[in-house]
């Protein structure tokens, strides 16, 4: 056992021992999480050409007026600080200084959730307006109107819109929690199950999230059984693997963002 | 082992790129107000100004430009190739469906 333990080490140090260097150059976690984000990209990927497959052969609206291209610019300019700070957490980790780690992630999840809650406001907006799938609740008044219309002509706008961005406000959320989970371990579990409870009863029934915010539950459950099976403080590697993650929500964004709201542009 | 920390680290090259990143979205969004090209023009410079901003995401924020080669290219080769094999599936059946009257679509 001692034995194994000293070459194990000797590895680490880069001297010759009884196991081989890793392929990639990096450790285990990190080309593990490389490895589920080029698999999560085909995810989005297929979700793009599906949109713009979509838009290919169908008479395409254009119902994004000025005041939604300025919410989406400052979702975008979020979403771009946020990776700024978790690029700064991830220095404070590999520096040994955890109160600005948790500082920094702290900063990068407000980002996050910043950006969550300008998409909730426009969705729901867009949603009042009139632009539904089957199975939205349906606000008083939203079944006329300009966006009425496209959700009955063009059903396959508000699918792949929503489909789209839903897919990608979920791995925003999925990300603050992780985030939430690397930095404040098993004390970030209460906040999540406050932020849940209170989201349900405070969103009104007939809004989208107030379904939508069980994902919160969801994170809540499957956070505390990792926390469960890994109760360890977390080191430099596991910030900086959030953070490959962190920065792949940024980078979808960056494609979302000019595909479905810049091309679907009407200013007046 | 080689560690992410390892190459010479220099914070300023972050707020640079976070800079460019912030430069080149104002960009998009002024191209996307003014409508400056047409539809298709207009997804041809989109798409390049995201795919630069994307490449400075992947560069640098998730610093695979300072990972070795083999990862590097591993990674980016195999993506690539599966989104052209995409491509080359969707976009000529999704003209065959319904061809457009200009023989592109875009509204």
């Amino acid at each position: 056992m001692a034995n194994a333990a000293l070459e194990h080490g000797a590895v680490q140090h880069g001297l010759p021992g009884a196991y081989e260097a890793p392929l990639f150059g990096a450790y285990s976690k990190k080309v593990g999480m490389w490895l589920f984000l080029a698999s999560d990209s085909l995810t989005f990927g297929a979700l793009l050409f599906a949109f713009s497959y979509n838009r290919i052969y169908t008479p395409w609206p254009t119902p994004f007026h000025a005041q939604s291209i300025a919410n989406a610019t400052i979702m975008t300019a979020c979403l771009l600080s946020s990776s700024l700070t978790m690029v700064m957490a991830v220095f404070a980790a590999q520096r040994g200084d955890r109160a600005w780690t948790r500082n920094w992630l702290l900063a990068t999840m407000a980002f996050g959730t910043a950006f969550i809650v300008l998409h909730g406001m426009e969705w729901s907006k867009l949603i009042g307006e009139g632009l539904t799938i089957p199975g939205f609740p349906h606000p008083a008044g939203a079944t006329a109107g300009e966006l009425a219309d496209v959700s009955k002509n063009v059903p396959q706008f508000p699918a792949t819109f929503f489909g789209l961005t839903a897919m990608h406000m979920l791995h925003v959320t999925i990300g603050v929690i992780y985030l939430g989970v690397v930095a404040f371990r098993k004390w970030f579990l209460p906040v999540l199950g406050v932020l849940w409870i209170a989201g349900y009863f405070l969103i009104p029934s007939d809004n989208v999230f107030h379904y939508g915010i069980h994902a919160l539950g969801l994170g809540l459950l499957v956070s505390a059984v990792i926390l469960f099976l890994k109760p360890k403080d977390y080191d430099a590697h596991d910030v900086e693997v959030s953070g490959l993650y962190w920065h792949f929500v940024d980078l979808v964004w960056m494609f979302i963002f000019p595909l479905v709201y810049l091309m679907s542009t009407r200013i007046n | 082992m080689q560690d992410a920390a390892t190459h010479d680290d220099s914070k300023g090259q972050y707020f640079w790129v976070w800079g460019a990143l912030l430069v080149l979205t104002a960009i998009e969004v002024v191209l996307g107000y003014r409508q400056v090209f047409e539809p298709v023009r207009m997804l041809e410079v989109l798409l390049i100004l995201s795919i630069i901003k994307s490449a400075l995401i992947i560069g640098y924020f998730m610093h695979l430009k300072f990972e070795k080669s083999l990862m590097r290219w591993m990674l980016v080769l195999s993506v690539t190739a599966c989104f052209v094999i995409m491509y080359f599936f969707f976009f000529p059946d999704a003209g065959r469906v319904m061809p457009p009257p200009n023989g592109v679509g875009l509204q």
